[in-house]
């Protein structure tokens, strides 16, 4: 299905307007600090939340559109929604959990029921189906979470932080559940979170929310090495570099090694933030276990920063200040030394 | 969250223990006591099944249940509609349904006669229009039980309904519960709790009417003379039926008490628990930081 929307309303001190659009399987990230619509947005594309102006459709479907006094109601929405907070119904089990919507579309008892249980069997969860809520781990039961908001087939996958909630080792379980309910998914999806690895893994498209508004939209890649605002830059302004882990390293695909400690197994992402790039006009005689040669294609300046784009073995961004940029005399074009501790290198599961 | 004693939980102080204790003594251990001593055992079956004494307990039985029916019928809705919607006179209307938990019962009879009574200003109507008399009938008692005791019910169930988790209604709803589904399969399990302590509650009442029934619907053998009547009438003749007839209404009312007593305090340990891990999801909008989840209320020691 095609998603074309145009959100916009108040609430309290927000002003939203949104605009969000993808094409059939696309999957849409939003991103954004604390209190910037992120949230409200996905409410009215479930129809939580009614807009005051703007439109939203579906294939074609108008699912609101105040002007022409339009109005779909969220149970008539071929949606799924999958919240923060799981929001598993306590005193069903997992299995009625996810059979629950198939109910609501006049599934017949035993075979909502067998269905259900299909869906914990696909997500690993076979023997699971009659424990609560409260019996679950916060991993397990955001994954039924997921599996309930995938029963029912919908067309437009809403996804409001599923991560946040988790720890640590959960967060990886259902990051890796993500990625695989999600990768045969035909639908829309829409994904709101916080978290830059899930952000440039997943999306075919960023739209960066502050305050109600978009301030930047665009690739993975456009994103990451042309944040155009600060909080763009400090949450997704990352050098992201994949490879397999092996122990200590990550051997790079691009090429090349990159020193971490552990670094595991399996295809990671190597997560190295700009700031932690220093940069050296000969060989540094330094600590740090990465150093390359590479050559400067372009310096950005960005508040009291420069962001320096480097090619090389490696491709870079740095950022530096811009006493630095006149201290080491960087141009396009020069060739510099770009360091990294290995302790700076952050690993993430692929 | 298990119940009973912890380790490190502290033990109350000792004041407090026996001002308690005192209190519950005096007020309710010595009067059921006393009543258990000076009851007539030895004629004690053949009091309690007097043609008399089983009619007034069958009719108690059947007012005091209607009446819980009735209060279920109508609280329920009128507990959603103050729980959930906002209408102007609203409050007033809380007020209105809370009135007879503060008026005297003898009070609420006299309005009752006054709207419902064959000259009542709608029970004229009533009589006129469908041939209805509700004063010393047994529907009269039943609207009498009814009157005084669907506060109990409203009163629980509106709060039991502000407290309902509605992150989880939305839930239901997109996955295309419809209105009446998600309150029959979401909204109702989690007010169930409470709507049986409610209810309970409510029941006990009705079954304990007295002043209001005795103004509005009289006290004919069989109609409208409850147990509660009747023991008020045999005080001035039989004291031991009177006595014997007491412990039979004490009988029933904690027998049910205690039941659903134990049913109601279960519920709400379960509400505490959802709660508790409520909290622990963190702000919906704010997100992100969440406190650990299953993180015990207060710290032990």
């Amino acid at each position: 299905m095609t998603l074309d929307s145009a959100l916009r309303l108040r609430i309290g001190t927000l002003d939203l307007d949104v605009s969000l659009s993808a094409e059939p399987g696309g999957l849409v990230v939003i991103v954004g600090p604390n209190g910037a619509g992120k949230t409200t947005a996905l409410r009215c594309l479930a129809g939580l939340q009614p807009l005051e102006s703007g439109h939203i459709r579906a294939d074609g479907n108008t699912l609101d559109d105040p002007a022409a006094r339009i109005f779909v109601a969220p149970e008539h929405r071929p949606i799924g929604v999958v919240f923060q907070e799981g929001r598993l119904f306590p005193h069903l089990d997992a299995a009625d959990n996810v059979a629950f919507g198939l109910r609501c579309r006049g599934v017949a008892r035993a075979e909502a029921r067998s269905r259900a249980e299909g869906w914990l069997e696909r997500i690993g969860l076979g023997g699971l189906g009659s424990s609560r809520p409260a019996a679950l781990s916060g991993g397990q039961a955001q994954r039924v979470a997921l599996a309930r908001a995938l029963a029912v087939g919908p067309r437009l996958l809403l996804l409001d932080e599923p991560l946040a909630a988790l720890d640590a080792t959960s967060r990886v379980e259902v990051r890796r559940e993500l990625r695989d309910s999600l990768a045969d998914f035909d639908g829309v999806r829409v994904l709101v979170t916080h978290d830059p690895v899930e952000a440039l893994a997943l999306a075919d498209r960023i739209v960066v929310v502050e305050d109600g508004q978009v301030v930047q939209e665009g690739t993975p890649d456009d994103i990451r090495t042309r944040p155009r605002t600060r909080y763009v830059a400090d949450l997704v302004g990352l050098n992201l570099l994949r490879g397999r882990g092996a122990g200590d390293r990550v051997v790079l695909d691009a090429g090349g090694e990159l020193a971490a400690p552990g670094a595991g197994s399996g295809d990671v992402i190597a997560i190295v933030h700009p700031h932690a790039i220093a940069l050296h006009r000969s060989n540094p005689d330094v600590s740090a276990r990465n150093v390359w040669a590479t050559t400067v294609e372009s310096l950005d300046l960005e508040g009291d920063r420069v962001r320096v784009r480097l090619t090389g073995p490696v491709d870079l961004v740095a950022e530096v200040t811009p006493g630095a940029v006149t201290d080491l005399a960087l141009a396009p074009g020069l060739e510099v030394w770009a360091s990294v501790k290995a302790t700076e290198v952050q690993v993430s599961p692929a | 969250m298990t119940r009973g004693r912890r380790r490190g939980v502290r033990r109350p102080p000792l004041p407090v223990v026996l001002v308690a204790i005192v209190g519950a003594g005096a007020l309710f251990v010595l009067p059921l006591a006393s009543l258990l001593v000076r009851a007539p055992w030895a004629s004690l079956p053949d009091l309690v099944t007097a043609p008399s004494a089983l009619t007034a307990l069958r009719l108690s039985l059947v007012c005091s249940l209607s009446a819980t029916a009735a209060s279920i019928t109508f609280g329920v809705p009128l507990a959603w509609l103050l729980a959930r919607h906002e209408f102007p006179g609203k409050s007033m209307l809380r007020g209105l349904v809370l009135l007879p938990i503060a008026l005297p019962p003898i009070v609420g009879g006299v309005v009752l006669l006054l709207a419902l009574g064959r000259r009542g200003l709608a029970g004229q109507y009533l009589d006129q229009w469908f041939g209805v008399r509700l004063p010393f009938t047994t529907a009269g008692a039943i609207v009498a039980a009814t009157f005084v005791a669907m506060p109990f019910l409203v009163i629980a169930v509106e709060g039991a309904l502000r407290q309902v988790d509605s992150r989880l209604e939305e839930a239901a709803v997109t996955l295309g519960a419809s209105q009446w589904t998600v309150w029959r399969r979401i909204t109702l399990p989690s007010i169930m709790p409470t709507l049986v302590a409610g209810a309970a509650f409510c029941w006990a009442r009705a079954l304990g009417e007295f002043g209001a029934t005795i103004s509005f619907a009289g006290s004919f053998p069989g109609e409208t003379r409850t147990l509660p009547l009747e023991v008020f009438l045999a005080l001035e003749t039989d004291r031991d039926a009177a006595v014997a007839l007491s412990l039979v209404l004490v009988a029933i009312s904690v027998a049910v008490l205690v039941i659903t007593g134990r049913y109601s305090v279960f519920g709400s340990a379960r509400a505490r628990d959802s709660r508790d891990s409520r909290d622990s999801y963190g702000d919906l909008v704010g997100g992100g930081k969440a406190a650990t989840p299953g993180a015990p209320a207060r710290s032990e020691r």
